[in-house]
Parts: C-alpha cells; sequence; structure tokens
C-alpha cells in the first residue's frame, strides 16, 4: 500500500486504482444483469399461483372439464399433451439420433451432405405455424390420417426433429477423436467405433437434449391445433388411456387458450390452474433433464 | 506369390506423395523395411514421420482433404488395394504418442480388437487379455483390477495399456509413434526392454524424437526431414562420426532441429 514500506512495485498507483474501479463497476453491472433474470420468472410463477390458488388440488387435475368448460378439471386435456408429447418423440427421437449419427460419424464433406446440414438448419428456424400448415397438407391430407393424434405427433416430431439433431451431433463431437482414432488403429470398423466407444459415452448429452425437446413439444399450439387438437373431448374422470390414435385429443396449450378467450364465463381461477399444470409438467421435464445429466456426468469416465 | 525378396522385405514403400489439400507433407519417399528389425525414423517435428505411419494403416483416409499417391506393400500386397482394410489394420499395431486409456475397462481396452475381429469366447479373450498386459509389462500392476476403468490409470500405465492394445490383434508390425514424449524416463526404459522382446517376433517401426532412443533400439535408422529422406543408414552409420549426408550429423548432435 504504501510506498515507504519498500512494496513500492505492487502498490496502489493511480492508473491501478482506476483499474480496480472499472472492475468492481463491471462486476456489478453483469452481475445485476444476471440477476435481473430471476426476476420475470418469480413474477411469472408468483402471479399464477396466487390467481390459481382456488383452483390448484388434484381434483382439478383430475377432474374432466364440466358446464361448457367453465368449471371442473383438465384431466383430457393433461393426458393429451402426454400422448402427442411421447407419440412425437417416439417418431423423432430414433430419426434425430440415427440421422445425427450420419451427418457426424460417416457424411463426408461434399455437395450431398452439405445440403442435408443446410436443410437441417433451415427447418430449425420454420415458425410453427408454418409447420402447422405443413402438417395440414402433409398428414391429415395428403396421408390421410385425418384430424388425429397421429397427424399432430407427427407435426410436433417434425419441428422437434432439427433440434435432437443439433443436441445429438454436439454430443457426439465432444467425444474426443483419439478415442475414435485409438479404435481404428485396432482394425474396428466406424460402426463398432461407434458401438463400443462413442454413443456410450454420448448418451447423456443425447438425452438431455431429446429430455428438452419435450418441454417444447409440450408447450406449442399451432402445430397441433391444425392437425388433431380439438376444443372439447368427452373422457372419463381420471382414465389413462382414453384416446384412440386415430381420434383427436384435447391439449393443454389449446386448452389454455379456448377457456382464456372462447368460453364466456370460466371460472376465474381456472386458467390460471391450467397454466400451473403446463408450466409444472415443463419444468419437472426439465428438472429430470437436468438431474439425469448429472448422474451422467458423475459416472464420466476420463 | 511367395518369393524370397518379398519376405525379405516386409513394407516397401515407393514413390509415396501425400498432401493435405495443397499442401504436401511427403515428396515422394521410396524405402523399404525388412522383416523383424527395428527401423528408427527420427526427424524434427512437421517432416511428415505421423503421415508416414496413418498412410502404411491407411488411417490417412479418415483425414478429409488428403491425397495419396505411389504404393505402399505389405507382404508383397498393396495396402491401397486391399479389400479388407480391417485386416490389414489389425496386422499392424499402432501406438498413438499421447496414451489413449478408451474409456472401457481396463479388460474390455485390450479385448476390444479380437472381439471387432469376431473373437466372442470368454475364455480365448481372457487369455490375449492376459498375454498381451504380461508383454506390455502391465499385467502385475493391473490384474488385480481388470475391470476398474482404463482411463483412471497413470500416463505411463495408459500408455502401456495403449502398447497391449496394439498388441491384441496379434500384429506383425509395430508402429510407435513418439511414444515416450509424455511418461516418465523409468517407464520409457521399462517399454525399451519390452520393445527389445518383441523384435524376435514382429517388424517394428519406432518413430521417435529422442534420437539417442533410435540409437538404443534400432537395426536401421531413417532420418525424415520436411518430407524427404534425407538417410536411411545402419543406426551404427547414422550415429557415426562421419554419416553420408552432412545434416545427419547436424540434426544427431542437436545442431539443428
Amino acid at each position: 500500500m504504501n510506498a515507504s514500506t519498500g512494496h513500492a512495485m505492487f502498490g496502489e498507483t493511480p492508473p491501478v486504482r482506476r483499474k480496480l474501479r472499472q472492475e468492481a463497476l463491471a462486476q456489478w453491472v453483469f452481475g445485476a444483469m444476471a440477476a435481473a433474470m430471476i426476476v420475470p420468472l418469480l413474477l411469472i410463477v408468483g402471479y399464477l399461483v396466487v390467481r390459481a390458488a382456488p383452483s390448484l388440488n388434484l381434483e382439478f387435475l383430475l377432474e374432466v372439464p364440466k358446464r361448457g368448460m367453465t368449471e371442473g378439471g383438465i384431466w383430457p386435456a393433461f393426458v393429451g399433451t402426454l400422448y402427442l408429447v411421447f407419440l412425437s418423440l417416439a417418431f423423432s427421437a430414433p430419426i434425430g439420433i440415427l440421422a445425427a449419427v450420419y451427418l457426424n460419424e460417416y457424411a463426408r464433406d461434399n455437395w450431398f451432405n452439405r445440403v442435408i446440414n443446410l436443410a437441417v438448419i433451415n427447418l430449425a428456424g420454420v415458425p410453427s405455424i408454418v409447420h402447422a400448415l405443413f402438417g395440414l397438407g402433409a398428414f391429415v391430407y395428403a396421408a390421410r390420417f385425418g384430424y388425429s393424434i397421429i397427424s399432430a405427433s407427427l407435426t410436433l416430431a417434425i419441428m422437434t426433429l432439427p433440434v435432437i439433431i443439433a443436441a445429438t451431433r454436439e454430443a457426439l463431437a465432444s467425444v474426443p477423436r483419439s478415442f475414435r482414432e485409438a479404435c481404428w488403429n485396432v482394425g474396428a470398423t466406424r460402426w463398432q467405433t461407434i458401438w463400443a466407444v462413442v454413443l456410450p459415452n454420448s448418451i447423456s448429452g443425447i438425452l438431455t437434449g431429446i429430455i428438452l425437446e419435450v418441454s417444447r413439444a409440450a408447450g406449442e399450439t399451432a402445430p397441433v391445433m391444425f392437425t388433431g387438437v380439438v376444443f372439447f373431448k368427452a373422457v372419463e374422470r381420471g382414465d389413462l388411456f382414453p384416446y384412440y390414435l386415430n381420434e383427436q385429443c384435447m391439449a393443454l396449450s389449446m386448452h389454455l387458450y379456448t377457456i382464456s378467450t372462447q368460453v364466456p364465463g370460466v371460472k376465474e381461477s381456472i386458467p390460471f390452474a391450467t397454466a400451473i399444470v403446463l408450466l409444472a409438467l415443463v419444468l419437472m421435464v426439465n428438472a429430470a433433464a437436468i438431474s439425469l445429466r448429472v448422474y451422467l456426468r458423475s459416472r464420466k469416465k476420463w | 506369390m511367395v518369393n524370397v525378396p518379398a519376405i525379405e522385405k516386409h513394407i516397401e514403400v515407393t514413390g509415396l506423395r501425400l498432401s493435405y489439400g495443397m499442401k504436401e507433407v511427403l515428396h515422394g519417399i521410396s524405402f523399404d523395411i525388412r522383416r523383424h528389425e527395428i527401423l528408427g525414423v527420427i526427424g524434427p517435428a512437421q517432416s511428415g514421420k505421423t503421415s508416414l505411419l496413418r498412410c502404411i494403416n491407411r488411417t490417412i483416409e479418415f483425414t478429409p482433404g488428403t491425397h495419396v499417391s505411389g504404393t505402399i506393400t505389405v507382404d508383397g500386397e498393396d495396402v491401397r488395394k486391399v479389400r479388407d482394410v480391417y485386416a490389414l489394420r489389425r496386422k499392424i499395431g499402432m501406438v498413438a504418442p499421447l496414451p489413449v486409456g478408451l474409456p472401457l475397462s481396463i479388460r474390455e481396452n485390450v479385448a476390444l480388437a479380437p472381439r471387432s475381429a469376431g473373437l466372442t469366447r470368454k475364455g480365448d479373450l481372457d487369455a490375449i487379455v492376459e498375454q498381451c498386459l504380461r508383454q506390455a509389462a502391465l499385467w502385475d500392476e493391473v490384474k488385480d483390477r481388470l475391470d476398474s476403468l482404463g482411463t483412471k490409470l497413470s500416463g505411463g500405465q495408459q500408455q502401456r495399456l495403449t502398447i497391449a492394445r496394439a498388441l491384441s490383434h496379434q500384429p506383425e508390425i509395430l508402429c510407435l509413434d513418439e511414444f515416450s514424449i509424455a511418461i516418465d524416463p523409468v517407464t520409457t526404459m521399462r517399454i525399451e526392454e519390452v520393445l527389445k522382446e518383441l523384435r524376435h517376433h514382429m517388424t517394428i517401426i519406432l518413430v521417435t524424437n529422442l534420437t539417442q532412443q533410435a540409437r538404443r533400439l534400432a537395426d536401421r535408422t531413417m532420418f525424415l526431414w520436411k518430407g524427404e529422406i534425407v538417410e536411411l543408414d545402419t543406426t551404427d552409420v547414422i550415429f557415426s562420426a562421419k554419416p553420408t549426408d552432412p545434416r545427419t550429423r547436424d540434426y544427431v548432435e542437436g545442431v539443428f532441429g
């Protein structure tokens, strides 16, 4: 601190003080911006919980809508969303993973594979309402699946595919190249290398990518509204398998839209409670993704 | 097909050129490697030593934008016309500069190659695992924990594991690419002892940046510089006071490189 102590070299001169001030200011500003991220989330959740409080109970989840959807619960929409999400992932996950393995492990750098890459990137940028129109034309009419869970799931699958491909490629690319070279050097084929070393060590990233797409598929309204989700469907209370796959179903996102804007006289807390259920579903899936990632990382082998 | 000179020459390289894109790194080199000799390959970084090895077992194909011309024959067979490239690679053991313990158990690190070749009986695999780990002087240290991860071993142990893996497909040729740069001198000397034992069973190509290592082990030594062979002769001549090319003496004595 003091030049007289003999440590003048490390003492605080005016330029040093200025540097320290700038450093402190920068840290404070960036920190404040990061902390600001918490505020909207807390406000959203807090507001929803307060407004939804009168309807928040297990009955609300298990009960079917009553009196022209102005009362009762959301069971048909909840189950419908689960149907759509799982079926769409059943289509998109295998296709996406295999496509990503091809692109990352096999594809050479030629025009054909550049076109595929371009297609994947552009598909990710297509707005969901356009996916909806495509799904309507391709699955509902051209493939004659009609307005059905199948059509809606396939539409969601196409929407989630590019992100699954991107996440999988990133996970595969994180496996060091030296591992692959070691396998090739002992005469293993590309497939043997992928199966023995690459996939086991990228599975955590792949699963995380897929699970995060669950939340997107659950939240989208437009693609399912055009292709297979309806206003109302009569279902037994708590019935786990209320729909056939060639039928239409209800979904949480669509249900939230209709009871908020289309139905007069809905009990005030019901739309908010529906939003809470949708939000909780998504957050729970994300939490599952995070804990899976943490678990698999802890078993990381190098 | 079998003639006497072909047995003498285990590997024959003729006019080998290699380029990465526009940049040529091997400028048409020709030499041969005799059966059951240790060929030392010395030379500074960027002189094409690793690229040469990757041409021999054709893993160069995994690097996009490479162009190879000239011929390499192993046992008289042109490697670029080989139909079963995996069998070719099994004929050649390859040890990379940095130890690569695969994220598998120690046992599976060694069993990977025979398994890839189609061997599935556990007894056979176990026998190979033990034999190769013994050959690589690692067996005594790991025999009680064959099921723990290969990546958890120390650097020197991992390099010996890498050598055991390279031996696991019973190669006739063993290529070592600067195997000692990441390990301590004691381990290096242990591996050198191993190589002295292995030379009776296989041809060894020893790429090294330690000229003294080539001097200790190699029967003949090749000085590769900027993609060309400066000199290839018996190790005695290369390390003598009067090698044919003055650059060889300069490099060996550490004047440049």
